[in-house]
């Protein structure tokens, strides 16, 4: 009869670990969950504090794309979910000890690092910052509370890049900080902003206006900015797009942003602006001016000549170089994925962990039982929305991969795995895991200390004043 | 966020989901729903990350010719939206924009497959 065979091995949960608790983490998640009903899932995050960039990079005025973390939360509530917070996979706890507690992991550990100009003075100069760190300390990350811009020594900012985290920190130093003020911004980002004289914001771009990377609901936002003019070669703008009306023809997105673009270009004010931002097409930075201090003083660039296609042209150097007096730069040409763990395939040259459909691979081989998910396997770029669909494909090869019989022997028949099994390790190593319920604490303690200054949430920016929370919550338990 | 009261058997407005997979789903609607709200109401797999205010696309729906022609235009801050949405089409809306009223009763509406066009990333 049936019942004397030995139950399916169904019947034991498969295992998964999960590197990163940003969006793709979480939805990669949900689509495991909701698809396996034998899930069992622990997610790793670094910090006591879940939801990666959602909370990280998302920009202090834009609270309607940070409510996707009420979803992130009711997942975090299922039975079978557990968030472990406070825990730096490959420092705490080894990668390959991990990987042995799981029949799968997920890789989702985003873009840690960001692209430099490559400038001979980029790290010496004072006032000269990543993008990453100065969205950083206006959000709350951190490693970067301490970073100190100095707003007040100079008019102008210049950013390199023109991608929607350029127009985010440009919007950021160009918004009343009263407007600022009702935002989750952080409380010393907010003290500095009151006081910055910046009323000038440079975004440079290496090539021309029909290769602008941001989109056009945050250019629409930048064009809405009271007494803020917009300043861009209109000539130059309307040529190019002329020169390319047959492909703008059928592309869409582009189209509709190049019309917005001439629409802010032409915006007329009825007297000069307080504050104006700029987009200067086919300059390259090519040196750093320091002032006396060391701090910077201008910006070289030199101009570009764009070469070959249209919509994908060269910009080759000509040589000519102008200078642009600037008291602070932000480089904001891209975020980059870094390899984390030896053991772990990498592409040096993409910064992402090679795949096919999330699977993990080396050379053409899948690596069993490795996946990865979200800015760490197509490259940091995309909304969330794209991490979304990015999540479902990888949480799809799992399901697949399941049903294909490649996790026949589950790490729960040979006793407790997962967090089960590296906790003891964990506590002997003195690593103090975060549940959520302990973020709950934290989360309730911002949210009552922005309450009294009339924000949605303070966030706590150092490791040391969570982990006091953390432990007085528990103490009250 | 806003729950629904679903309408009694044989009251209501017809609106017919289409999974990716291509099961139809037919459920009862109120005047005013969104259509966003509705598939949640029901239990149909439709995202909402920004919960209905226009700052995700994640509730894309495709709709049929004749019901689209139907709507007003979709404002601007839609179609900045819509332009980062993935297998965009000329009858596409964002299901939270779009609001059931008499003349959409019978309508169709096709959730777009989730894993196709991967391929097309949007900047960030
Ligand atoms: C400045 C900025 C603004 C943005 N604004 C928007 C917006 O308005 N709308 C929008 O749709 N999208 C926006 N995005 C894009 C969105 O944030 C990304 O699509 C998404 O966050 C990528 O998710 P991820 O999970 O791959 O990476 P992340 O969100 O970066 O998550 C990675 C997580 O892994 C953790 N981690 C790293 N190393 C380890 C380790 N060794 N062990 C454990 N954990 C680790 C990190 O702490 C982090 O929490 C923005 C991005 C940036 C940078
Ligand atoms: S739910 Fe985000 S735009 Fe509709």
């Amino acid at each position: 009869s049936l019942s004397a065979h030995p139950p399916p091995a169904s019947v034991e949960p498969l295992t998964i670990g999960i590197i990163g608790s940003g969006p793709a983490g979480f939805y990669t998640a949900q689509h495991l969950l909701k698809n396996l009903s034998h899930a069992k899932i622990d997610m790793y995050e670094s910090l006591p504090i879940p939801y990666g960039l959602a909370r990280f990079g998302v920009s202090p005025d834009h609270p309607e794309v940070k409510n996707v973390i009420h979803k992130f939360a009711s997942i975090a509530e299922d039975s079978r979910f557990r968030f472990v917070g406070n825990v730096t996979v490959g420092r705490d706890v080894p990668f390959s000890k991990l990987a042995s507690c799981y029949d799968a992991v997920v890789l989702s550990y985003g873009a840690a690092e960001d692209r430099k100009l490559g400038l001979p003075n980029e790290e010496s100069t004072k006032n000269v910052f990543a993008a990453r760190a100065f969205v950083g300390w206006y959000n709350g990350i951190p490693e970067y509370a301490g970073l100190e811009p100095d707003l007040t020594s100079s008019d102008t900012a210049v950013i390199a890049g023109q991608g929607n985290v350029a127009l985010d920190v440009a919007r950021t130093l160009l918004t009343p900080p009263d407007v600022l003020a009702k935002t989750d911004i952080t409380e010393h980002a907010l003290e500095a902003l009151r006081k910055s004289k910046i009323r000038h914001v440079h975004l440079l771009g290496r090539r021309g206006p029909l290769q602008i990377a941001f989109t056009a609901k945050e250019l629409r936002e930048m064009i809405a900015l009271p007494d803020t003019k917009l300043d861009v070669d209109i000539n130059v703008v309307k040529e190019q797009v002329s020169a390319d009306a047959e492909a703008l023809a059928t592309d869409r997105q582009r189209r509709r942003l190049m019309e917005l673009l001439v629409q802010g270009a032409t915006k007329k004010f009825d007297s000069p602006t307080a504050r104006t931002w700029s987009l200067k097409f086919m300059r390259s930075p090519a040196g750093l001016v320091q002032s006396q201090n060391g701090s910077l003083a201008a910006v070289q660039l030199e101009k570009n000549r764009l070469e070959g296609s249209l919509q994908n042209p060269k910009a080759v150097g000509t040589g000519e170089v102008e200078e642009l007096p600037a008291g602070l730069l932000i480089r904001s040409i891209g975020y980059k994925s870094v390899r984390l763990f030896d053991e772990v395939p990498f592409d040096p040259k993409r910064s992402l962990i090679p795949n096919v459909k999330g699977r993990v691979v080396d050379g053409d081989a899948p690596v069993p039982g490795l996946y990865v998910s979200g800015w760490l396997k197509r490259g940091p770029s995309g909304v969330i929305a794209a991490t979304m669909y990015c999540a479902i494909e990888t949480a799809t090869a799992i399901v697949e991969g399941l049903q294909a019989g490649h996790f026949a022997t589950r790490v729960a028949s040979r006793g407790p795995g997962g967090f089960d099994a590296l906790e003891p390790l964990l506590k002997a190593k003195g690593v103090d895991p975060v549940s959520f319920s302990d973020w709950k604490h934290i989360d309730r303690v911002e949210t009552e200390l922005g309450a009294k200054r009339g924000k949605p949430r303070e966030k706590l920016v150092d490791v040391k004043a969570m982990m006091d929370v953390v432990a007085a919550g528990r103490a009250n338990r | 966020h806003n729950v629904i009261t679903k309408p009694k058997p044989g009251e209501g407005l017809k609106v017919t989901y289409v999974t990716p997979e291509g099961e139809r789903i037919t459920v009862l609607a109120n005047d005013g729903d969104n259509l966003l709200d509705l598939a949640h109401a029901y239990d149909i797999d439709l995202e909402g990350a920004c919960e209905g205010s226009l700052a995700c696309s994640t509730c894309h729906v495709v709709l049929e010719d004749e019901f689209y022609d139907k709507l007003e235009e979709p404002s601007d801050e839609e179609n900045d939206m819509l332009d980062l949405a993935f297998a965009l089409t000329e009858t596409s809306r964002l299901g939270c924009q779009v609001c059931m009223s008499t003349k959409l009763d019978g309508m169709t509406v096709k959730l777009p497959s989730a894993t196709r066009n991967l391929a097309v990333d949007k900047k960030r």
